[in-house]
């Protein structure tokens, strides 16, 4: 039940339409067609754009969120993470149809509120993953650190960040992974002119109806994303062999 | 990681958490408004609620929602513990490959599953529906129990089912009296995984269901494109169960604990 359905994925993509299981025709049409098209890889590039910009926005709030959260009273900090992930239980197609009124009300423009859904919709991910790993450092570690003369900013450079960089890595890969592939966000809050790769994997499927190309999208889309898994992870090992 | 913390930081966590909370509360808000704006509140009024409630599509997608999300937990948590104590005994190798494949959906970006389920299901010519619907959620829900089951069982003496046998139990009381009581706690986490997923899914149910058959993200998606005030007062209805639930399910534990220090605290009195 996992394994069939990707091989089905990568079969279609590969052959070309209307053909039955016993007359396969083997192409790179469909490859070829995506990358001879400069829309297709700049829809691309903007969703990467976007997803990257969403995991830095993400950190950027995330990471002073969490570090706060996690210098509370123990008391305060379950109720705070409690806090935090309770929106998180409410179906996400709701909350984003909640911004859509906000963000028209104020006349945000399209790609602004693109931003906003998206932030608001995975943020929450990057902070429980960045408090998780703040909140396993050995409080000793800090008042060894002040003991043998380092100030505020010294503990934290040389401490505290690079101890939690381990949540960041796997905040960004929460974050990123699904900011890439969304669809329905750019489309409820985009105002229908915001194409992102998601949305041109649904057209193919469900408006068009040309399934090999749809494959062919999401299987060159499937394949970025491993390469940037494989690269975090990296990162995330180098990180922790330092 | 003990400090107090500055009024400027409280600040920005209240800020952070207003954030969160503002479309919720925005939404709840405007369910009540007597017209169709979704930017102006002219005037308290529970007619969209009485709109929805009469609303058959919505009912039927409320209905369809909990009763996939309530047969895929009960048939996942199913599965996905008896694969997991079964590969708690296979070898090594079986074990390393079908905990990767496992871990396949979850980095797999939903979208990509979802056609894949779609294209597998047409292939088959299964006609897509209810069932497919179904047969998706079930599958994408068994790889969380799976996760949340294989490390109780790995903290679990292996020769305990064998004790259990020498005793004079049957392997399938040794698995029920023995092995399950000692894994409960990963099994509901993963029945609770699998249940919050399936009530919540939305791309992988709309690429594999039929005409006819939506669910409550499925119903939200296509009918947005509207003003549509019943919408709201779905979504509002929906944060009274959620809130609700939560605070049952966390507010509970906490008065009986209190109630048992109480206990405690008289017995040691007496």
């Amino acid at each position: 039940m996992i394994i069939v359905p990707m091989l089905m994925i990568v079969l279609y993509a590969f052959t070309v339409q209307g053909n039955s299981v016993l007359t396969l025709t083997i192409t790179f049409d469909n490859f070829a067609r995506f990358f001879s098209d400069p829309i297709f890889p700049g829809v691309l590039w903007k969703s990467l754009k976007m997803a990257l910009i969403t995991t830095i926005i993400c950190i950027a709030i995330g990471y002073p969120t969490a570090y706060i959260m996690a210098r509370q009273k123990p008391k305060s900090q379950g109720l705070t993470v409690l806090l935090v992930t309770l929106p998180m239980w409410i179906n996400m197609l709701v909350r984003t149809y909640a911004w859509k009124g906000i963000l028209g009300r104020l006349g945000v423009p399209g790609e602004i509120s693109v931003y906003v859904g998206m932030v608001y919709n995975f943020l929450p991910f990057m902070i429980l993953q960045i408090y998780t790993a703040l909140s396993k450092i050995d409080a000793s570690l800090i008042t060894a650190a002040h003991d043998l003369g380092a100030d505020e900013k010294q503990t934290f450079l040389r401490v505290t960040l690079p101890l939690s960089l381990s949540g960041v890595v796997s905040g960004i890969t929460l974050v990123f992974l699904p900011a890439v592939s969304s669809f329905f966000i750019p489309k409820l809050l985009g105002g229908g002119q915001y194409v992102l790769i998601g949305n041109l994997i649904e057209d193919y499927f469900v408006s068009t109806g040309d399934w090999n190309f749809g494959s062919a999208i999401s299987l060159i889309m499937a394949v970025i994303i491993l390469i940037s898994m494989y690269i975090t992870r990296k990162l995330d090992k180098d990180v922790k062999e330092k | 990681m003990k400090k107090k913390s500055g009024i400027f930081s409280k600040i920005y966590l209240w800020v952070v958490l207003a954030f969160f909370y503002l479309p919720i509360f925005y939404v709840v808000f405007f369910s009540f408004n007597r017209s169709k704006s979704l930017t102006r509140f002219t005037g308290f009024s529970t007619k969209w609620y009485e709109a929805m409630f009469n609303n058959r599509s919505i009912m039927e997608a409320i209905w369809y929602t909990v009763l996939i999300a309530v047969i895929a937990t009960i048939v996942s948590t199913f599965v996905g513990t008896i694969t997991a104590i079964g590969l708690s005994k296979s070898k090594k190798i079986v074990k390393e490959i079908v905990t990767q494949v496992n871990n396949l959906p979850m980095l797999n970006p939903e979208i990509v599953t979802a056609i894949g389920f779609m294209l597998l299901f047409s292939s088959l010519r299964i006609k897509t529906g209810f069932t497919t619907m179904l047969l998706a959620h079930i599958a994408f829900c068994i790889p969380y129990v799976i996760l949340s089951v294989m490390p109780r069982l790995r903290t679990l003496d292996p020769n305990i089912a064998e004790a259990a046998m020498d005793l004079g139990c049957t392997p399938l009381q040794a698995m029920f009296k023995v092995i399950i009581p000692q894994i409960k706690g990963g099994i509901v986490a993963g029945a609770l995984a699998a249940f919050s997923m399936s009530f919540d899914d939305f791309v992988i149910s709309l690429f594999t269901t039929g005409p006819g058959v939506s669910n409550i993200s499925i119903y939200v998606y296509s009918n947005v494109k509207r003003v549509n005030p019943t919408i709201n007062a779905l979504s509002a209805v929906i944060v009274y169960v959620v809130t609700a639930v939560l605070i049952i399910v966390n507010v509970v534990p906490m008065i009986r604990e209190r109630r048992k220090k109480k206990h405690e605290t008289i017995e040691k009195t007496l």
